[in-house]
């Protein structure tokens, strides 16, 4: 009789969490790995919410609504059924999540409330106060405790996962793993491996991610042969409050509630903001964009500081640094609508935001892209079969992703929202997958010949060792301030081919560097200094590919601009005016030639870029996106 | 006029075994540091005040916005979270050790294993019959409760008031404030309320809920201000009542 069926689940946000509960819930053992206890995972910094069509606000949302601004919000360039799937399944995700005990925020009769936010025109999202990831973070957390104390599922907490096990077919049998109190390389065997390590924010120095969101378990897959798609695409939130440590998120909701972006007219006014009459002061997205004012969306509010402080050098002192300020407002007004967050910059930069304008600039914020997952498609429904050992399965057989690690349902752009909707429903596509896998699958890894595991453990020992005796010359910390400065220089919100092109030169330096890493730690007991050597080198490697994919991409679609390739929407003219249907037909042959996913593949000369066709079968793209 | 350097005073170790020591350690001064952003610089240059190159310290964090409760340690003596102490509040030399009620695993780094086995062992969660939608929600639940139960459902399991308790430590069985306010959040739902017997019983025995000397520590040191000491007031009545089921039942 083969072996009871066992999978790897590495990273326990929510995406692997979901996983692990779904996969246990099938009957399978699960050993779960993280960095460090689940709970701390990044899922826990989402605040704003979760997207669900539950139609309560008398709006007459619909789930079809939610489709249509899911593809359009992505300008198109995610594969459609996956979304379709997703957003029918919201609902019940949801009222699942209801019953698990979380605390969602209610209406004066005790049902779940939602609100209104970005690039919607409903009131579609359910929220736990201002920390919604966090409390749908933790109820997962709860019933994956729930199933460990019953045996079904082990974890392996303060674990870094470093490598796959392949067997000579190449299907992963299992993993190379860290125990990063001894500094000990183990390999386990799995049935099949679920990769939930989510995002990869770090490669830009400082993001609004956690300080783990490295990317580093993606680039160690893509090095052993997982495709990955679209890492070009990046959304820059503009409001990211400054930090030496990071960029922690200012919520939209306070250019909602009336906060103004400016910049002194004069960079070198040397005077308290606060003292600075409104006569001297530049409200550049006011002046620019009459309309809107403040509150244009995301991508345009981010490009417009960049234009002010870059293009026009109006920086805060000359830096990258605007306003955002909301002191005109009464106190009393402020502590009711934005009290968490304003609280939050008080706490963080020891500046009274109720008082005097916050220090912001645009921060990386998620990555669209990741590894390269496929699905089965359901012809009956048009959407993405529930159940598959095809969904999440990345290009190495018995190899899964899911989360923000893989590279599904956004497209090109995000929603807001819509991220912890797709790191729980994909955890749970990805755990019924491996669990449809299993069932199916001819040998047990239980039975594959142990010198596949032992070669890998010893390759990553071999690793390891190299680092901790190494007599060179560099500073794994001081790579990745250099790399951050690259990322945020020229792979930023705007972006151009010659930039392109430095940073690529100036990535390729690194890559050479990263090889004559010297360790100011050489001990074998938890040694943070040899995990980050080895995560800085792999997300070297990551920032060639996401790089490349930005060079090569010549044209401007959701996050991704670049101002030669733009195609702009004929001013005040609508469908049926002879400029926009000129500018329709212009879209439309764009599309015809860039309208396809980028797939990059390891080589270690560099990666080589492949476009593929996306799956458009639910909504032909016909219309622009258009925010007027 | 602000210090122009950043003074620390840390106390290592190189492992669990390895005796203490302590170690001192200036920076550079600039505005707005946090501890973990100063650690942050410190690692990159680990000297120490006597000019010698030395290995980093180590210690935790993730979020970096007081969300995930993996940066706690004392600081000049207090149990908090790094990321949320702004380097200009505290007066310098800024001291750092780690939770001392908590096994040590290497300098500020501890295991806290302890308070995920306490919430395994009060079972803390609501028994849902599989996570697959059933086309009904939860019970209505009052903004009211709500908005209370919220308190408790942020805790982030850093340990500040684990540390801060006078009746927990590496000797005592003591579950500890934290779980107790978990048992107390689980109780308090609808659904939850059907398992609320398990949960009494596991803070009825040894360890439990008679071991808390009401010290009030753990309220005053608490980063998010979660009323732990109403929680274990309220969890003594419902004790009290469920003694006396039991009794009754006998």
């Amino acid at each position: 009789m083969a072996a009871k069926p066992r999978v790897i689940v590495v990273g326990g946000g929510l995406g692997g969490l979901w996983a692990a509960l779904r996969a246990a819930e099938n009957g399978v053992s699960v050993d779960l790995f993280s960095l460090f206890p689940v709970k701390r995972s990044h899922s826990c910094c989402a605040q704003g919410g979760i997207n669900a069509v539950l139609d309560i606000k008398g709006q007459h949302d619909s789930i079809h609504q939610h489709i249509v601004d899911t593809i359009k919000g992505g300008d198109y360039l995610a594969d459609q059924p996956p979304i379709k799937t997703m957003c029918e399944s919201a609902p019940g995700l949801i009222r699942t999540y209801d019953r698990m005990g979380v605390t969602f925020s209610r209406t004066p009769e005790g049902i779940m409330d939602q609100r209104l936010f970005g690039g919607v025109k409903n009131k579609r999202t359910c929220f736990a106060g201002a920390t919604t990831g966090q409390q749908l973070l933790y109820a997962i957390d709860e019933q994956v405790r729930r199933f460990e104390s019953e045996g079904k599922i082990t974890k392996y907490e303060t674990w870094e996962f470093l490598s796959i096990v392949k067997d000579d077919a190449g299907h992963c049998r299992g993993i190379a793993a860290m125990n990063l109190h001894d500094m000990k390389v183990h390999a386990f065997r799995g049935d099949a491996v679920i990769l939930a390590t989510g995002g990869l924010g770090l490669i830009w120095g400082k993001s609004t991610m956690s300080t783990n969101s490295t990317g580093a378990a993606a680039a160690r897959v893509y090095q052993q042969g997982a495709k990955f798609a679209n890492g070009e695409f990046v959304q820059f939130h503009p409001t990211g409050m400054l930090g030496h440590d990071k960029l922690r998120l200012m919520s939209e909701a306070c250019r909602g509630e009336g906060g103004r972006i400016w910049v002194p007219r004069d960079p070198k006014d040397a005077r308290d903001p606060r003292s600075i009459p409104e006569k001297d002061r530049f409200y550049f997205l006011e002046e620019w964009y009459p309309t809107y004012g403040n509150t244009v969306p995301r991508d345009v509010a981010s490009r417009a500081i960049v234009k002010a402080t870059r293009h026009l050098g109006l920086g805060v002192g000359g830096k990258d640094v605007v306003y955002l300020d909301l002191s005109h407002h009464p106190r009393q007004f402020l502590e009711d609508r934005l009290g968490g967050i304003l609280d939050m910059y008080r706490t963080f930069s020891g500046e009274d935001p109720y008082t005097g304008p916050m220090k912001v600039f645009p921060a990386m914020h998620y990555s669209m892209g990741g590894i390269l997952i496929g699905w089965e498609k359901d012809e009956t429904t048009g959407g993405m079969k529930l159940v598959s050992p095809k969904n999440h399965a990345t290009t190495i057989p018995g190899l899964f992703a899911c989360g923000e690690c893989d590279s599904g349902y956004h497209g090109a752009n995000r929603l807001g929202a819509n991220s912890l909707l797709s790191a729980s429903f994909s955890g749970i596509i990805a755990g019924d997958a491996v669990a449809a896998y299993v069932k199916g699958r001819k040998q047990s890894a239980a039975d594959v010949p142990e010198s596949f595991f032992e070669a890998e453990r010893k390759r990553q020992e071999d690793i390891n060792h190299r680092l901790v005796s190494s007599t060179a010359d560099e500073n794994a910390f001081t790579l990745h301030r250099e790399l951050g400065e690259i990322m945020m220089e020229h792979v930023y919100v705007e972006r151009d081919n010659r930039g392109l092109d430095q940073a690529l030169e100036g990535i390729r330096r690194l890559k050479e560097r990263s090889q004559r890493i010297r360790l100011d730690d050489r001990g074998q007991w938890s040694n943070q200094s040899l995990s980050w050597a080895r995560q800085i080198q792999d997300m070297i490697v990551l920032a060639e590919v996401i790089t490349l994919g930005a060079r090569l991409r010549d044209e401007c679609r959701g996050s991704h601009f670049k101002a030669e390739f733009e195609l702009k929407i004929p001013e005040g003219k609508f469908r049926g005016d002879p400029e926009y249907e000129a500018f329709r037909a212009q879209w439309k042959a764009n599309n015809e030639k860039w309208l396809k996913t980028t797939v990059a593949t390891y080589s270690p000369e560099g990666p080589r870029i492949d476009f593929q066709p996306i799956d458009l079968s639910v909504m032909a793209p016909t219309e622009p996106r258009d925010y007027r | 006029m602000p210090n122009r350097e950043i003074h620390f005073r840390i106390k290592r170790q190189k492992g669990p075994d390895s005796p203490p020591y302590w170690e001192e350690f200036k920076m550079p001064y600039a505005p707005a540091h946090n501890v973990v952003s100063a650690l942050m610089y410190l690692r990159e240059h680990p000297v120490n005040a006597q000019g010698q190159r030395v290995e980093p310290v180590a210690w935790d964090a993730n979020c970096m916005e007081e969300v995930c409760g993996a940066c706690s340690m004392l600081i000049n003596g207090v149990p908090r979270q790094a990321c949320a102490t702004l380097v200009d509040s505290l007066e310098q030399p800024i001291v750092l050790e780690p939770l001392s009620k908590f096994p040590l695993v290497r300098d500020l780094v501890v295991n806290r294993e302890r308070m995920f086995s306490a919430l395994r062992q009060v079972k803390a969660w609501i028994k849902i019959d599989g996570s697959q939608d059933i086309h009904r929600h939860a019970p209505l639940i009052s903004p009211g409760l709500q908005s209370i139960r919220y308190l408790f459902s942020r805790c982030m399991t850093c340990g500040c008031c684990m540390e801060a308790c006078p009746q927990f430590h590496p000797d005592s069985t003591f579950l500890g404030p934290a779980p107790l306010g978990q048992v107390w959040l689980h109780n308090s739902h609808p659904t939850g309320e059907y398992h609320k017997e398990e949960r009494l019983h596991a803070i009825m025995g040894d360890g439990g809920i008679t071991d808390c000397g009401n010290a009030q520590n753990c309220v005053k040191v608490c980063p998010k201000d979660i009323p732990l000491t109403d929680a274990i007031a309220e969890l003594g009545r419902q004790t009290t009542v469920q003694w006396l089921r039991d009794l009754f039942r006998k």
